[in-house]
C-alpha cells in the first residue's frame, strides 16, 4: 500500500472535491478560488473556444439551501445586465449532482487588495461605480445583502464588476417564473437567520430581522464599504467586531476621523449617514449617496455635512482656488498701482 | 428549503444506501457486530497507533500491544455500543475511548504482553512504522490534529487502494495509471499538462482528459462510500464530509 504524504493528501481533498464536467462542454483548467458557498474554477467553453470561471457549490458548503443558493444566484445575474454586474452564460447539473454556473472570467484584484495602493479620489470614483451597480439591481428589484470588499473586483481598465449576488434578495413581485427544473429565486429568508458578513451588515440584517431588510441595507453596507475606502478597515473590527459577534448588532463602528484625523468631516459625514442605525436616518436611496460622494468630489457641499463658516471657506478656496488666486492677484496689484498712482 | 440531504443535491450520486459499519459495531449480532469492527479497524487502526507512538509516546512493542488490545477488546467487550451519534462524531468516540483504555491500562498496569507470532489482529505494524518515520514533523499540531490527519490520510489511502482495484476490475487500467501520475506521483514543481501527459502515454489531451475526469469522479465516490460506511448517522456524515472535501477551511 503507497504512503500518501501531507502534500499528497491535502491534494487528494481538492480532488476529490474537482467537479466532474464530463459530461458538459466545458473543460477544467484551474481553481481561481473558493469561497464559504463554492468554488470558482477556470474552465473553457470548448464550444464557444472561450474561457469562463465556473463557480460550482462546495460539498464543504452542502447545508441545507446551498443549491438553492446557487440557483438563486445565477437567476439574479442572469436578470441583471449591467456593466457593473458579471454576466452570467448558463447553469445546471454537473454529473456528480452540484449545481454549478458559468459567467464572464474576471481579470482584476479584489477591492480589499487593491484599495491602499489608489488615491482617495480614485477610492471614491471606484465606490460610485459599484453604487452604479447596486443602484440597477435595486431598479430591477434585487437586494445584494452581502456587499464588502471582498465582492468587489477592479478590473485592468478600471471596470468595477459587484460580484457574489448567493445571498441576493428578490423584493416582492420582481422578476418572472423560474424554468423547468429550477427552484424559484428566495424571495426571502427565514426570520431569525442571519446572511451576509457581520463587518459590514446593517443592525437589522445583523438582528434577523428579514422583513426589515430591503434597500436600505445595502445603504448601510455601501457606507461601510466607503468606511473601508477611507479609514482602511472595516468598521467592526476589533472591540466593535466581538460586541456584533456577542450579538449586539447596534454596536457603533469607531469614528472614521480618529482613526485618519486628516479625512475630510463632510467625508466622514457621508459614511456615518449611510451606516445610520435606523433604516430611516440614511440615504433614501444609493443614487442619494453616490450624488453626496459627487458632490464630495466636486467640491460641492454635501447634504450629509452642516458645516461652518471656516470650513465652507476652506471648501470653496480649495474648489476655487486658481480663480480666487487670480483676482486677489488682480486686487493686490491694481492696490499697489493705485497707491503709487497717489504719490 | 432543502432537506438536510442535499449534498451532492440529491442527484442520486451521493452514497446513500451503504451500510454504516459504526451502528454494526453496536450490533447485539456477533457477526454484524465482526462485520462492523473489521470495516472500522481498517480505516482507524493506523490512526490509533500513531496516535499512541506520538501522544503517549509508547514504544512501537508497546504501541502495537495496545492497539491490538484497544481493538479486541472493543470486539470484546462491545464498547462502541454505548456510541450516541447525538453527542458527536465517532471518530472522537473512538479516540475518547482509546484516552479511558489508555490511562486504565496504566493506572492498572495490567497491560498484558502479547506473545510474538500469535496477534489477534493482523496489522502490519511494519507499515506504520515505517509511515511515522517520513511523516513529517508535527509542526504545532495538536495530538487531536495528528488524529484526525492520519485518519484522512488512512482513508485517502484505502481509497486509492480501493479505486485500483475497482479499475482493475473493470479494465480500467489506463484511468487509474493517469490518475496515479497526475495527482499522486507529480511532482509539485513539474509543469506536467494534460498535453504533456497525452503524450506520454501516447493518447490524444481529449482522452487523457476524460480519463481523469472518470478517475476523479470515482475517487470522489470511493471516498464518500468509505465516509458513509463508517459514521453512524446522515448529520455525522455531512460534517465529516465537510471537513474532509474541498481546501480546509483557515
Amino acid at each position: 500500500m503507497r504512503w500518501l504524504s501531507d502534500r499528497t493528501v491535502q491534494h487528494l481533498r481538492r480532488v476529490a472535491e474537482w467537479p466532474d464536467l464530463g459530461e458538459t462542454k466545458y473543460r477544467l483548467l484551474e481553481e481561481l478560488g473558493h469561497g464559504g458557498m463554492g468554488t470558482v474554477y477556470l474552465a473553457e467553453d470548448t464550444v464557444l473556444e472561450r474561457r469562463v470561471a465556473l463557480k460550482v457549490v462546495a460539498t464543504a458548503a452542502a447545508r441545507p439551501g446551498a443549491a438553492e443558493r446557487m440557483w438563486n444566484e445565477a437567476r439574479v445575474l442572469a436578470r441583471l445586465e449591467h456593466p457593473g454586474i458579471v454576466p452570467v452564460h448558463d447553469a445546471g447539473s454537473l454529473p456528480d449532482g452540484r449545481i454549478f454556473y458559468a459567467m464572464k472570467r474576471v481579470d482584476g484584484k479584489r477591492l480589499d487588495e487593491l484599495a491602499a495602493g489608489l488615491a482617495l479620489p480614485e477610492r471614491l470614483r471606484a465606490f460610485q461605480r459599484i453604487c452604479d451597480a447596486v443602484a440597477f439591481a435595486h431598479a430591477r428589484g434585487v437586494v445584494h445583502r452581502d456587499l464588502k470588499p471582498e465582492n468587489v473586483m477592479v478590473g485592468p481598465f478600471g471596470e468595477v464588476l459587484v460580484m457574489d449576488w448567493g445571498v441576493a434578495k428578490a423584493l416582492e413581485g420582481a422578476g418572472s417564473p423560474p424554468p423547468d427544473g429550477a427552484p424559484p429565486a428566495r424571495a426571502g429568508t427565514t426570520a431569525g437567520s442571519v446572511v451576509g458578513t457581520l463587518a459590514y451588515m446593517a443592525p437589522e440584517q445583523a438582528e434577523g430581522a428579514a422583513e426589515r431588510i430591503g434597500k436600505p441595507a445595502d445603504v448601510y453596507a455601501l457606507g461601510a464599504i466607503l468606511y473601508f475606502l477611507c479609514a482602511g478597515r472595516a468598521p467592526f473590527d476589533g472591540a466593535a467586531a466581538e460586541r456584533r459577534a456577542r450579538g449586539d448588532a447596534r454596536a457603533q463602528p469607531e469614528s472614521p476621523r480618529r482613526l485618519v484625523p486628516e479625512l475630510a468631516p463632510a467625508l466622514e459625514a457621508i459614511v456615518l449617514r449611510a451606516m445610520a442605525l435606523e433604516p430611516d436616518g440614511r440615504y433614501g436611496s444609493v443614487e442619494d449617496l453616490s450624488a453626496d460622494v459627487a458632490r464630495f468630489l466636486d467640491g460641492d457641499r454635501v447634504l450629509a455635512h452642516r458645516e461652518g463658516i471656516v470650513e465652507q471657506g476652506r471648501r470653496v478656496f480649495a474648489r476655487y482656488r486658481t480663480p480666487i488666486l487670480v483676482v486677489l492677484a488682480y486686487v493686490v496689484m491694481r492696490a499697489v498701482l493705485i497707491l503709487y498712482g497717489r504719490r | 428549503m432543502q432537506s438536510d440531504t442535499d449534498i451532492g443535491e440529491g442527484s442520486g450520486k451521493f452514497p446513500a444506501t451503504r451500510p454504516s459499519a459504526v451502528l454494526a459495531a453496536q450490533s447485539p449480532h456477533p457477526v454484524e457486530r465482526e462485520r462492523g469492527l473489521s470495516v472500522l479497524l481498517a480505516v482507524y487502526w493506523k490512526p490509533v497507533y500513531k496516535y499512541l507512538r506520538l501522544r503517549y509516546r509508547e514504544s512501537n512493542e508497546d504501541a502495537k500491544d495496545l492497539t491490538q488490545g484497544f481493538f479486541a477488546l472493543a470486539l470484546e467487550k462491545e464498547f462502541f455500543a454505548a456510541y450516541d451519534p447525538e453527542k458527536g462524531s465517532f471518530r472522537t468516540y473512538l479516540r475518547t475511548c482509546l484516552d479511558r483504555y489508555v490511562a486504565n491500562e496504566r493506572k492498572a498496569a495490567r497491560r498484558q504482553k502479547r506473545s510474538p507470532g500469535a496477534p489477534l489482529l493482523a496489522l502490519d505494524f511494519e507499515d506504520a512504522e515505517g509511515e511515522l518515520a517520513r511523516a513529517e514533523p508535527a509542526g504545532g499540531r495538536t495530538p487531536d490534529q495528528s488524529f484526525h490527519d492520519e485518519f484522512v490520510r488512512n482513508l485517502f489511502t484505502l481509497a486509492v487502494e480501493k479505486l485500483r482495484a475497482e479499475c482493475a476490475l473493470r479494465g480500467k487500467d489506463l484511468p487509474f495509471l493517469l490518475f496515479e501520475r497526475y495527482e499522486l506521483d507529480r511532482d509539485p514543481d513539474e509543469n506536467l499538462t494534460y498535453e504533456k501527459l497525452g503524450e506520454e502515454v501516447h493518447l490524444p489531451v481529449t482522452q487523457v482528459t476524460n480519463f481523469l475526469a472518470f478517475a476523479r469522479r470515482e475517487f470522489r465516490r470511493v471516498v464518500l462510500e468509505s465516509l458513509r460506511e463508517i459514521t453512524a448517522s446522515d448529520h455525522e456524515f455531512r460534517d465529516e464530509a465537510r471537513s474532509l472535501l474541498g481546501t480546509p477551511a483557515p
